[in-house]
C-alpha cells in the first residue's frame, strides 16, 4: 500500500515541477516483448512509433524499451517510464496485462493502452486488431497451394488470439480443398528464432508444404527457403524479403493511424478509455502482396475476399459451422458475435488434435 | 617483450583487485562502444551504474534493486559450493522453475484459506522441488558416472515443458477466462512472499542475506567447507583426507538445487505473482555469472549481485531514456564476464616488461 502513497506523491510533485514543459512535449512510450529487428510483431510496433514521431515532430517524444520479459520487470519498465514523465504509455503484449493494470493504478493521470488484452480501467484502454480476417486469406491461398494437403502451423501460445486464427485459416482451407490436414505445433513462445526454426523442420518433414505461423520471426521464411518447395507467409510484417518465393503474402499489422490518433487524443485531451478491435476495413490489418508465385485465378479470389471484408458483406466466421466435438456452433448464415470470438477457446470441426490444456 | 611468469602462488591482492580491474575496463570499452553509437559515453555510463542509486527516482529503483538481485545471490550461492568442489550444476534454472511449480502448487492448494502455516510449507515445498529436480543429475553422476553438466542443462528444457503444462493445466486460475496462467499468489496474503513491497522487501531477500551469512561461515569456520576447497584443489588429498567424493556431489548439488527452488518459489510468490509459462527468464544462467564474478566467495556474489542487478536497472533506464539498444547494453555485460576472466591472468601470473632472463 504504502508505495502507491509515495508512487502517488512522486507523481503529483512531478507535475507541478515539469507542468510547463508537459505542456510543449507530449511523451508516448512503448514496451516491446521482442527486439526491434524482430522483423515481425515489434517490428510494426516500432513502426508506428516512428509514424508519431514523424507526425507530430517536435511536439512529441517517443521512448522505448525492447525484448521486455512479461512479469516484474515489465512492470518496472512501465513505471519508470510514467515516472519520467510519460503522459501516454502503449503495452504491446498480451502478457502485458496485469502490470499495466498495475502500474496504471499508481498513476492515474498517465494513460495506458495495452494490445490484444482484456483488462480494462479509467486510464487503461485495449486494442487489438482483427488478425483472423488476414488468416481467412491465408487459408485461402494455403488451401489451393498444397499438394501434400498438409498445412503446417506453427503456434505460440494457446490464447483466444492465436485458436482464432488457427481455425479461420482451416476454415478457409478446407473450404477450397476439402481433404487438407493441419499439423500444429506450440511453440510457447512469440519470438525464438531457434524454436521457430525447429518447428518449421519438424513439420515440413512430416510432409507440410504451406507453413503458417503466428510466431514473430523470419526464421521459418528461412527454413522454407532451404527446404526449397514450401510456402510461407509473412507474420504481423511484410517479410517481403522472402517473396516471391517461399513469401506468397502475409498478414501486416499497421499500427501506425491508431497511435497517431490515440497520441493526438492525449494532445487535445479527448483521450477516453475504450476497446478497439479494427480489421482490414479500417486498415488495422493489412495484405501483403500476393506474388506471382500464387496463380493468379487463386489470386483473385483471394482479392475478391479481401474486398468482401473491407466492404463488409463478408465474416470469416459464417455459418453453418460445427464446433471440433460435432455439436453446432452457428447455423447457416450466422455470424460469429464478439464476445465468443474473443474468448475463443474450442476448434471448428474437422481440425485434429487437442488445445493444449 | 611482455613475458608472463607463473606466480607460486595466486596472488592476494590482485584476487581482489581484479574484480574492480574488470569494472572498470568495462567502463571503458563500454563508453567506447557507447561513443560509437553516437551517445554521450559518460552520460550512459552514469545512467547505468549510477542513476538507480542516486536519481531523482533513486527511491523506486533502491528496493528493485533488491528485489532483481536477491534470486541471483540466492541461486549463486548454492552453485558456488559446487563450483568449488568441481560439480557442475548448470541447471539452477531448471530448479529454479521446479521449486516454483512445488511450491505455488502448495499455496495455491490452500486457496482461499487463511493460515500462518500455509507460507512455510510453501517455502518447504519449493526447497524439496528444487533439490529432487538437482539430485536427478547428482544421482545419475554418482551412480552411473554420467556428466553432470549435460544432464542439469537437458533438465533445464524439461522443467519449461512442465512449467508450460502447470501454466495451462493443473495450475491455471480456474477465473482467468480460460488463459494460461495462475493465480496470483502475490494477492492471496497468506501465500505472498512480500514482507514491504515499497522497500523492495521479500523474503527471499532475507533469505539471500542468510544463505550469504551462512554459506561464509560455512567455508571458512567449518569442515565442511574445508572438504568443499580441498576437493576443489586436490581430489586425491581430498579422499586421503577421508572426503567421500560421492557424498560430496550429492550435497553440492542438492543444496544448489534447493536455494535455486528457493528462489523460484520466492519469486513466484511476489515479484511475478504467479505461475505463467514464461514465468522463468534466465536468472538461474545469470547466477553462474554472478558465481564467477563473486570470485565463488559469498561477499563477493552479494556484491557481484548487486552489480548485476544494477546493470540490468540501469540498462533499461538507458534504453529508455536514452534510446540506447539493449544489444549494446548486454554486450556490455558480457564484457564484464569477458574482463573478469582475462584479468585473471593477473592473479595467477607476474607480467615481466622488457627482456626477461632466460629459463
Amino acid at each position: 500500500m504504502t508505495i502507491k502513497t509515495i508512487l502517488a506523491g512522486a507523481t503529483l510533485a512531478l507535475g507541478l515541477a515539469t507542468g510547463v514543459a508537459a505542456q510543449d512535449t507530449t511523451t508516448v512510450g512503448f514496451v516491446y516483448v521482442g527486439p526491434v529487428g524482430d522483423g515481425g510483431w515489434t517490428y510494426e510496433h516500432d513502426k508506428g512509433r516512428l509514424a508519431v514521431e514523424e507526425h507530430f515532430g517536435d511536439a512529441v517524444d517517443t521512448v522505448f524499451v525492447e525484448s521486455v520479459p512479461e512479469g516484474p520487470d515489465a512492470e518496472r519498465v512501465m513505471t519508470q517510464m510514467a515516472l519520467n514523465g510519460a503522459d501516454l504509455i502503449f503495452t504491446t503484449s498480451f502478457g502485458y496485462m496485469d502490470q499495466t493494470v498495475a502500474v496504471a493504478e499508481k498513476f492515474p493521470d498517465v494513460k495506458f493502452e495495452h494490445a490484444t488484452g482484456y483488462k480494462r480501467a479509467d486510464n487503461v484502454s485495449t486494442y487489438s486488431a482483427r488478425f483472423y480476417e488476414g488468416r481467412a486469406v491465408q487459408g485461402h491461398i494455403a488451401g489451393e497451394m498444397t499438394e501434400s494437403n498438409i498445412i503446417g502451423y506453427i503456434a505460440s501460445f494457446p490464447i483466444p488470439e492465436v485458436i482464432r486464427g488457427i481455425n479461420s485459416a482451416y476454415i478457409h482451407a478446407k473450404e477450397v480443398n476439402p481433404d487438407v490436414e493441419f499439423k500444429i505445433v506450440w511453440a510457447y513462445t512469440w519470438f525464438d528464432p531457434a524454436k521457430e526454426a525447429e518447428a518449421a523442420s519438424v513439420l515440413i518433414e512430416q510432409g507440410a508444404d504451406v507453413i503458417l505461423q503466428h510466431t514473430d520471426s523470419t526464421a521459418p521464411q528461412a527454413a522454407a527457403q532451404s527446404a526449397g518447395n514450401v510456402v510461407t507467409f509473412g507474420q504481423a510484417s511484410d517479410m517481403a524479403e522472402f517473396g516471391p518465393f517461399p513469401r506468397v503474402s502475409s498478414i501486416i499489422d499497421n499500427w501506425a493511424p491508431y497511435y497517431i490518433a490515440r497520441t493526438q487524443a492525449v494532445i487535445d485531451g479527448t483521450w477516453e478509455s475504450t476497446d478497439t478491435w479494427d480489421g482490414i476495413a479500417p486498415g488495422m490489418v493489412e495484405i501483403g502482396e500476393i506474388t506471382e508465385a500464387v496463380p493468379a485465378e487463386v489470386k483473385a479470389s483471394a482479392e475478391a475476399m479481401i474486398e468482401a471484408m473491407r466492404s463488409g458483406e463478408y465474416n470469416p466466421f459464417t455459418g453453418p459451422l460445427n464446433k471440433q466435438d460435432g455439436s453446432a456452433w452457428l447455423a447457416e448464415g450466422e455470424v460469429a458475435d464478439d464476445g465468443t470470438l474473443a474468448g475463443m477457446d474450442f476448434y471448428v470441426e474437422g481440425l485434429a488434435g487437442e488445445i493444449p490444456q | 617483450m611482455i613475458a608472463l611468469e607463473k606466480r607460486p602462488q595466486p596472488s592476494r591482492g590482485w584476487t581482489y583487485a581484479t574484480p574492480i580491474l574488470a569494472v572498470i575496463l568495462t567502463m571503458i570499452c563500454g563508453g567506447l562502444l557507447f561513443a560509437a553509437l553516437g551517445k554521450n559515453p559518460f552520460e550512459t555510463i552514469r545512467t547505468i551504474f549510477l542513476d538507480p542509486l542516486f536519481s531523482e527516482f533513486a527511491f523506486y529503483y533502491r528496493p528493485q534493486l533488491l528485489i532483481k538481485g536477491a534470486p541471483l545471490v540466492l541461486i549463486a550461492i548454492g552453485l558456488s559450493f559446487g563450483f568449488r568442489a568441481g560439480i557442475w550444476n548448470i541447471g539452477a534454472e531448471g530448479q529454479y522453475i521446479v521449486g516454483a511449480i512445488c511450491g505455488a502448487a502448495v499455496g495455491l492448494a490452500f486457496y482461499p484459506t487463511e493460515s500462518i502455516f500455509i507460507f512455510p510449507l510453501m517455502v518447504l515445498a519449493g526447497a524439496i522441488g528444487g533439490f529432487v529436480w538437482a539430485m536427478i543429475p547428482g544421482v545419475l553422476r554418482v551412480k552411473f558416472g554420467t556428466n553432470e553438466i549435460l544432464v542439469s542443462l537437458m533438465l533445464v528444457y524439461v522443467a519449461e515443458q512442465l512449467l508450460a503444462s502447470m501454466a495451462l493445466g493443473a495450475l491455471r486460475n480456474p477465473e482467468g477466462m480460460g488463459f494460461p496462467g495462475s493465480r496470483n499468489l502475490a494477492q492471496y496474503d497468506a501465500a505472498s512472499s512480500w514482507i514491504d513491497q515499497s522497500i523492495g522487501m521479500h523474503w527471499g531477500v532475507v533469505s539471500a542475506f542468510i544463505a550469504v551469512i551462512f554459506a561464509y561461515v560455512a567455508l571458512s569456520r567449518h569442515i565442511f567447507g574445508f572438504h568443499v576447497r580441498l576437493a576443489g584443489q586436490s581430489p586425491r588429498a581430498a579422499r586421503f583426507a577421508g572426503v567421500n567424493p560421492g557424498a560430496l556431489i550429492l550435497i553440492c548439488m542438492g543444496l544448489s538445487g534447493a536455494l535455486a527452488g528457493l528462489a523460484g518459489l520466492f519469486e513466484v510468490a511476489g515479484p511475478a505473482g504467479q505461475i505463467s509459462i514464461d514465468f522463468n527468464i534466465g536468472y538461474g544462467f545469470t547466477a553462474i555469472i554472478v558465481a564467477f564474478l563473486g570470485r565463488l566467495h559469498p561477499i563477493g556474489i552479494l556484491l557481484a549481485g548487486g552489480l548485476m542487478a544494477l546493470t540490468y536497472i540501469g540498462g533499461e533506464i538507458a534504453q529508455s531514456n536514452l534510446g540506447l539498444p539493449l544489444a549494446a547494453i548486454q554486450m556490455m555485460q558480457g564484457m564484464l564476464l569477458f574482463f573478469l576472466l582475462a584479468v585473471d591472468v593477473l592473479t595467477n601470473y607476474r607480467v615481466r616488461f622488457g627482456q626477461g632472463k632466460p629459463a
